[in-house]
This record gives structure tokens, sequence and C-alpha cells, in this order.
């Protein structure tokens, strides 16, 4: 029953991801702590290399539709692991609830603004 | 590619502050880059919804390489038999997903995602 969820919710992800561009691991990992009981690392980790293979897939069908920038998608994947290292030290000089907040107000931020936008568009 | 395509140098900053804050939220929150990736492909950028999530999902490709690599291979943290089986359904959602995307207005990718920014915005809250 627990794995039947498990399925379930990686396919919602993988279909969240296909529809909005995401990796999914929003829905992943909760799938692979509650019902699989991975821990939360273990989770992160193994989630990733789903992300991985979904967006393979996502970007392989996407690139067919004529909708990839593969250059500019280069680019951004290769200077993520510089943004990491600086989320992590960050991540260990302010309290996470600040962060958590932050994040939250720039989520709504961005959202205001895709529907500010596609309301003009 | 061709070199006609390539993006003028300002535009290159851009992306690299892209990359560079996709890979900042992944570190902070563990969240894929894409919720960062996509609207500010949009905004800075002006992509088309459908542009702006297949090029999110190959950076994602990249991104999420370099990640799995430092687990696996630093930490040994990645089930690799789970992580396979379940990316069984995960892959049927997203050719669910995209093929569903190809049919429905750009504009209607940009509510969706807004949806989804409010419910990690919640989740951060309430957390």
């Amino acid at each position: 029953m627990n794995e039947l969820a498990a399925v379930l919710i990686c396919l919602f992800g993988g279909l969240t991801g296909g529809l909005v561009g995401v990796g999914g691991g929003v829905l992943f990992v909760p799938a692979l702590t509650i019902f699989i009981g991975l821990t939360q690392v273990e989770a992160e980790s193994t989630s990733l290399l789903m992300i991985v293979l979904v967006a393979f897939v996502g970007a392989y069908r996407q690139n067919g539709y004529g909708n990839v920038r593969v250059r500019e998608a280069l680019i951004i994947g290769a200077l993520s692991p510089l943004g990491v290292w600086i989320g992590v030290t960050v991540a260990n000089h302010v309290s996470e609830r600040v962060l958590q907040l932050s994040f939250a107000a720039l989520a709504l931020f961005m959202a205001a603004q895709l529907l500010r936008r596609a309301r003009t568009a | 590619m061709s070199a006609a395509d390539a993006p003028p140098d300002h535009a290159l900053w851009k992306l690299a502050a892209i990359g560079t804050l996709a890979g900042v939220f992944s570190g902070l929150f563990g969240v894929g880059g894409g919720t960062v990736i996509v609207p500010l492909l949009i905004f800075w950028f002006a992509y088309g919804e459908r542009l702006a999530t297949g090029t999110s999902l190959a950076a994602i490709v990249l991104i999420g390489l370099l990640g799995t690599l430092a687990q696996g291979g630093l930490y040994g943290n990645v089930h690799l038999l789970t992580g396979l089986l379940l990316a069984i359904p995960a892959i049927a959602g997203v050719l669910l997903g995209t093929a569903i995307q190809q049919r429905i207005p750009q504009r209607a990718v940009s509510y969706l995602f807004a949806l989804l920014l409010v419910a990690i915005a919640v989740e951060l809250i309430l957390s």
C-alpha cells in the first residue's frame, strides 16, 4: 500500500515537472521519506537521481518540440555549484526561519509577477 | 546551434545569475532550481512558457547530475534501486506532462506555476 502511494506521488511529481519545468523533487522527497522510510538525506540524494532521469526525458521531449535553448541551459547548469556553495555558506550564518520566510516572500512575489504578466500578455 | 544564436555578453551575466541563484536555493532548501529558473527566464529573457520550462529541464539535468555525483560519490546516500524503480512512474508522468503542456495555452502554464509557487510559500511559512 505504501509502495503504491509512493508510485502515485512520483507519477504526479513527474507530471508536475513536465507541465511547469521543475524537477519534481518537491514531491519525490516526501514520497521517499513518508512511504519508503528513507532518512531526509537519503531521500534528497535519491530524489536527485530521479530528478536527473525525469528532467532528461522531459528535456529530450521538449527539445523535440523545439522548446530547449541548449547553450543557455548549459550555462545555467554549469554555474549552479557556485550557487550551492553560496547557499550552504549562507545557511550556516542565517537562521533557517529567516531563510524560509525570505524564500516564501520571493515565491509569492514571483507568483504575483507571473499572474500579472499572464493576464496582460 | 549556430553562433548567431549565441546570447550577447549582458545576457551571459543574467544566465550566470540565474544559474547561481538556482544553486543557492537548491543548496538552501533542497528544492529543484526550476522554481527559480523558469520565472527568471520569463522575466529577464521574455521566454515563452514552453521555452522556459524546456530550457529549465535541460539545465536541471546538469544541476542534478552534479548533485547526484557529489551525494552518491562522496556520501553514498543514493538508494539506487529505489530511485530507479520510482523513476519509472515519474518518467511516465513527465511524458504525460510535456505532452499535455503542448496542448494547453502558454499562459495556463504561468497560472500553474504561480499555483506551485504559492504552495511552496505556504509550505515554507507553515514548516
